[in-house]
């Protein structure tokens, strides 16, 4: 690895004077699962990486009076599938959070760290998007909010500043009578990127659907929100009918490019198959029954 | 050497084989205390790292290491300008033949041309890893590229771009006046095959291809030399036979192999790819360039990139068999990429192609091609999962064509003791019918195959068979009695998954003593006599063989210590079970111990041996696969395997063979593969996207130790490493077609293939 | 209050195996480099480098980590358990011994993070399922034993400490 400084601020101010002052040769460190790895290999050159995880806020898992979750970006996995809370109200969230890496990566990657990772294939990306997620940026001059599928602007790339840093993500309280359900495509059963993966949230109604939002990722430079697929089954019967609707729209949606997990065809393929089947769990968990995450 | 009659054919009358004893080098490996080839640290280390290729094929134009050498705490940079100009000699691959050795020579540091991507180029040694890291980046190196040649169909039609300039086509002797990538063709048949096709009711004919793949052995290598000032030098590494890293030190550095000492630390997974050298000679040039001691080693990337995964292959395999099953005539074409250099597995691919069946009619013909691709090794029965994965599938075909059950016309067919070799000799006692009536009679074969409740999701049933020759060589042991009884054992061949205890147990069956009595301890080059390596199934069989004669050496020369003290004949004096006897007196073998030491005999029993009957296998397995039909993806349910294991020495660690080979054989049929980008580049060079089975891809898996004792070994023991790596791939290839209806016959058969075949044939 | 950036050698306390120990390290040293080059404790393994082995793994106030993905400089204060403290004076953890009378080893290098990974299960969930101790072992790899024997040694481990 080349070498390089380490911070370790207590507060956001600190951070973002660290930041400041280093530009993009400086980088937050949450659980490093990626960082670390990233410097060691040489494929990211900085000079300083900035711990996130003295930050009380950056770590800390919090509920709202309407029931809204603000989820600290460094919080690692373990911390938010072990939180009752989030089991209880966010099962789509804990689908990707417990399987992403294996359980020694779950003790130190955090969600916060994936969405900054950026990539296309981002195991929390798409949960994030289905429940209406929103990152609390801060920076020099205060803190902004941005809607989580604006936030990737391409593969490794999102609309941050190199002195802003990402602090937490609100999740707002799910809808009565909604259910939601992530899952993701790979070779093998755990370890693996996912080849294709999707979510979807869905609010039920007198026993059709009232709305529903849909996610994919890694059929794009950006984990994408299928507005379309979400728009084609609002009011319909939950249906298998109703379903391959979705993922006719989710096919059309994907532009995938061909590399070493998977070719173009197969991908626009499973991004159909998976819609499917994230629409049947996320329908299920509305209706109360129980959806095995893994 | 002579052949002994087995002197005990049931395990039941042994006293310690074919129990289950806590192995002796087990609390070392459990507490973390076991010393593994990076685990060691010597006074005055410094640390080497190795500037790799980037590219595929590129003639180097110039080498500048001036900025690198710059750096403080860079004590030395080595090029291939510091190994001796290698001579006209050869060097063995152990597993793999033998290869001249400049290539071998070229493979370690890049000369006029990088051949592939991670080929070395120059090392450095510094005061620290990060140091040498740094160092490693300074080099400058100037490329003129070349289109890179990554398959076999591209060898072949190359337009003209070569590897390497000096290759013509090697046809059995035959050498071709141009030059080519094809290193040679090699042919092996017997009977007419025209006339056995003509005889056929039916006849299968399909091209296969299987990818390159890695050993995935979890520890990388690593290497660390100190060249003393007296021109000695001393390596201390991982790998699967001191004695051949010795050699192939000694055949680069051009020096005597006295002169060089190799302690083998203990091995983290071989498989086949630690039988030769890569980093070590590094270590040995920057420690003789610095006049310190230099530890290597290589990280994921550096081993997937760099060492010598197995042969991609492209296959065709034409099999005709009469309507009632009996096969008329085979005629096998393999092609086998043998990497950046010649040298390959491709003759025991050829060999046991075929092997599993009783054939009068058959031809093989077997290439060899250069392609810009690390030189391949030897992975676990070599050569022998591609070529049989064809065969095996195709048999299938032609099983199902017939309607036959696949396992009775393995039957019908079976190759038996008398039958001729592809390769010559015929089969002494095998095991073939047995592994397959064990098969046939297992719980697994007799349980019919529930289908799913769920549409999408098929499941399918398939069967292979698969055959090792297993090999000799030499193997050295020696027991050393103490005074309390115990003995120390040492014994050349180093451990890399139990046998210690599989040897020592046979020392402690002649002796009579229980086996935690006894010592095993594997020495360095000096201190024990030559043993090949730990390959080819050899140990248990060869080095236990050693081991069995030490023991005997050792009660001939206690019972002419304990006529000695009686004042006795030796021929007088007796041993058995235990005792020693003459005359109505007797001792037990720990008094026997205590007075010789009394009476100053030393007890020192050698035995340095090349058994000749090795004794081959054959492995039978079945799997049980689900077919999810929307995504591709193949989720294995249920697994057995048996093979012919001669006699068991010790169980569970020839149940941990089938398992591990089985696994292996698993991720080999399912998802792993080299993924090279057009250019040639490896994009999968971590463990990450090179995808071995986790724990949570398999089901237990089921095993059932045939015992067919082997003439050739006292015991019976033939070997158990190899084989049943061998039918997982055509088992699965078989079991998705009887689920689904579709014939994979491309490695690996992950989800976008499986998925793409079930869609082009209808969904 | 400004934030100080550590930068070349610095020093780092934290207790391991139950000691509290003070090192030197620079940023760029994982804690995997630490144990092993600094502390010689060479039980945990380097197979990748990059979190997807498992043979480096340690638990770390309590978590399962990758040890070859944490900065030793992240580890001042920490509580850290390496396979080097698993077992004591008294003999072999019950883990330990489950894994040799089970034969689920063979070259032994995935062996001690194996261990490690088992004893975090087993200290949260005391009792796992055949399918619950394949999921949380599915970071460790093992290319030797196919798994079987491992898994079993793992229920074995289970069954004998809820008896003890």
């Amino acid at each position: 690895m080349r070498g390089i400084k380490y911070a370790a601020p207590t507060s956001v101010e600190d951070a973002i004077s660290v930041l400041a002052e280093y530009g993009d040769r400086a980088r937050m460190l949450a659980g490093g699962t990626d960082l670390i790895v990233q410097v060691r290999e040489w494929v990211r050159d900085i000079d300083v990486m900035v711990d996130a995880k003295g930050i009380p806020e950056l770590t800390d898992i919090s509920f709202d009076g309407d029931g809204a979750m603000t989820l600290g970006a460094a919080a690692p996995c373990v911390q938010i599938y072990e939180d009752q809370r989030v089991v209880d109200r966010y099962p789509g969230l804990i689908d990707a959070v417990s399987i992403i890496g294996g359980t020694a990566i779950q003790g130190r990657a955090s969600v916060g760290g994936n969405l900054c990772n950026s990539g296309p294939a981002g195991d929390t990306i798409p949960p994030l998007i289905i429940y209406s997620a929103s990152c609390n940026i801060a920076g020099p001059n205060g803190r902004r909010s941005v809607a989580v599928e604006e936030f990737c602007t391409g593969p490794g790339q999102n609309v941050m500043a190199p002195d802003e840093l990402l602090v937490s993500m609100t999740l707002p309280a799910p809808e009565a009578n909604s259910g939601a359900h992530y899952l993701r495509f790979i070779p093998r059963n755990e370890m693996d990127i996912a080849v294709v993966d999707a979510g979807a949230n869905v609010t039920l109604d007198n026993g059709s659907i009232e709305s529903a939002r849909l996610a994919l990722g890694a059929v794009a430079p950006t984990p994408l929100f299928v507005r379309d697929a979400g728009a084609a089954i609002e009011g319909k019967a939950p249906n298998e009918e109703t379903y391959e609707l979705a993922a006719a729209a989710a096919r059309e949606a994907a532009t995938p490019i061909d590399d070493m997990r998977g070719t173009v065809e197969y991908r626009i393929h499973m991004s159909g198959v998976l819609t499917v089947r994230a629409l049947r769990g996320a329908v299920a968990r509305a209706k109360g029954d129980e959806v095995s995450g893994h | 050497m002579a052949t002994r009659t087995p002197e005990l054919v049931k395990s039941g009358d042994f006293n310690v084989i074919g129990k289950r004893p806590i192995r002796h080098d087990g609390v070392d490996k459990v507490t973390g205390r076991a010393a593994y080839g990076a685990d060691i640290f010597l006074p005055g280390m410094l640390y080497g790292k190795v500037l790799r290729s980037p590219h595929a094929h590129a003639t180097i134009m110039s080498i500048d290491t001036s900025k690198a050498e710059a750096i403080p705490g860079v004590h030395a940079v080595v090029t291939y300008t510091d190994l001796p100009e290698p001579g006209e000699g050869m060097t063995e691959l152990n597993e793999s033949g033998e290869q001249a050795t400049y290539f071998k020579a070229y493979n370690m540091l890049a000369r006029e041309k990088v051949l592939y991507d991670g080929h070395a180029i120059a090392a450095v040694a510094a005061t620290d890893p990060h140091i040498a890291e740094d160092a490693v980046r300074r080099i400058e190196v100037e490329y003129e590229h070349h289109p890179p040649i990554m398959n076999s169909q591209q060898a072949i039609d190359s337009n003209g771009v070569l590897l390497l300039p000096d290759i013509f086509t090697d046809t059995e002797g035959e050498i071709d006046a141009a030059p080519s990538n094809i290193t040679k063709h090699v042919i092996y048949e017997e009977g007419d095959i025209e006339a056995g096709f003509a005889a056929a009711d039916v006849v299968v004919d399909n091209e296969y291809e299987t990818a390159t793949v890695h050993q995935g052995y979890i520890e990388t290598h690593n290497a660390t030399a100190r060249w003393h000032e007296d021109g000695t030098l001393e390596v201390w590494c991982s790998s699967q036979g001191q004695f051949g890293i010795r050699q192939e030190l000694s055949d680069l550095l051009q020096m005597p192999v006295s002169r060089i000492k190799v302690t083998p630390m203990e091995i983290g997974g071989g498989f086949g790819g630690k039988t030769t050298i890569y980093i070590e000679i590094l270590a040995a040039l920057l420690s003789k360039k610095t006049d310190r001691p230099v530890k290597m080693t290589m990280d994921r990337a550096e081993v997937l990139k760099a060492t010598g995964p197995t042969p991609g292959t492209w296959e065709k395999a034409k099999i005709g068999a009469t309507k009632d099953g009996k096969i008329t005539a085979a005629h096998v074409t393999l092609y086998f990429e043998a990497g950046a250099f010649p040298g390959s597995p491709l003759a025991p691919g050829c060999m046991t192609a075929l092997s599993p069946y009783s054939l009068k009619n058959f031809r093989i013909d077997g290439y060899e091609v250069l392609v810009n691709k690390p030189h391949s090794h030897a992975y676990r029965a070599p050569g022998s999962t591609m070529s049989e994965f064809a065969v095996e599938t195709a048999v299938d075909e032609i099983c199902e064509t017939l309607d036959m059950d696949p396992l009775k016309f393995r039957l019908l067919n079976a190759s038996k003791e008398g039958d001729l070799r592809v390769d010559g000799p015929p089969f002494t006692r095998v095991g073939n019918i047995e592994c397959l009536e064990n098969i046939e009679n297992s719980d697994h074969w007799r349980t019919r195959l529930e289908q799913s409740k769920e549409p999408h999701l098929k499941r399918g049933r398939g069967i292979a068979s698969g055959f090792w020759m297993n090999g000799g060589g030499m193997s050295s042991a020696q027991g050393r009695l103490n005074p309390d009884g115990t003995v120390t054992l040492l014994e050349g061949s180093v451990d890399i998954g139990g046998t210690r205890t599989s040897v020592a147990m046979q020392l402690a069956e002649v002796l009579g003593i229980p086996v935690e009595d006894v010592n095993p301890i594997v020495p360095d080059t000096d201190s024990i006599g030559y043993t090949g390596v730990t390959g080819g199934s050899r140990v248990t069989y060869a080095t236990g063989y050693a081991a069995h004669e030490a023991a005997h050496d050792m009660i001939r020369q206690m019972i002419d210590g304990i006529a000695g003290y009686w004042d006795a004949q030796p021929s007088d004096v007796h041993f058995e079970d235990g005792q020693f006897s003459s005359d109505g007196k007797s001792l037990s073998f720990k008094k026997a111990a205590k007075i010789l030491d009394d009476e100053d005999v030393g007890i020192l029993g050698t035995a340095s041996v090349a058994p000749s009957q090795p004794g081959s296998t054959f492995s039978v397995q079945v799997a049980d696969v689900e077919v999810d039909t929307e995504t591709g993806k193949v989720q294995i349910l249920r697994y057995t395997g048996t093979q012919d294991a001669g006699i068991a020495i010790y169980p569970p660690y020839v149940e941990g063979q089938l398992q591990g080979g089985i696994v292996q054989g698993i991720g080999w049929a399912l998802n792993e593969e080299y993924f090279y980008d057009q250019d040639g580049r490896l994009r999968n060079a971590s463990l990450l996207d090179y995808r071995m089975p986790t724990a949570l891809d398999l089901p237990m898996i089921e095993t059932i130790i045939t015992e067919v004792p082997n003439p050739g070994h006292p015991y019976g023991v033939r070997g158990v490493g190899e084989v049943s790596i061998i039918p997982p791939p055509a088992a699965i290839s078989n079991a998705i077609h009887d689920a689904v209806g579709v014939r994979m016959r491309e490695l690996p058969m992950s989800p976008p293939k499986v998925q793409k075949a079930i869609a082009a044939n209808g969904g | 209050m400004a934030t100080k950036l550590i930068s070349g050698a610095t020093l780092v306390t934290s207790v391991i195996n139950g000691d509290e120990i003070t090192f030197q390290c620079e940023p760029r040293d994982s804690l995997l480099d630490v144990l092993r080059e600094t502390l010689n404790l060479t039980g945990a393994k380097e197979g990748c480098n990059n979190g997807n082995c498992g043979a480096c793994n340690v638990i770390m106030d309590g978590t399962l980590v990758n040890s070859c993905c944490v900065l030793a400089v992240e580890t001042e204060g920490s509580r850290i358990s390496t396979i080097e403290g698993i077992a004591t004076a008294d003999g072999l953890h019950p883990i330990q011994t489950a894994y040799l009378e089970n034969a689920a080893l063979q070259c032994g290098v995935c062996t001690p993070g194996f261990i490690v990974s088992t004893k975090a299960l087993l200290d949260k969930n005391p009792s796992p399922t055949e399918h619950e101790i394949r999921f949380w072992l599915a970071g460790n790899l093992c290319r030797c034993t196919g798994y079987d024997k491992i898994v079993r040694a793992v229920q074995d481990a289970a069954e004998k400490m809820q008896e003890a």
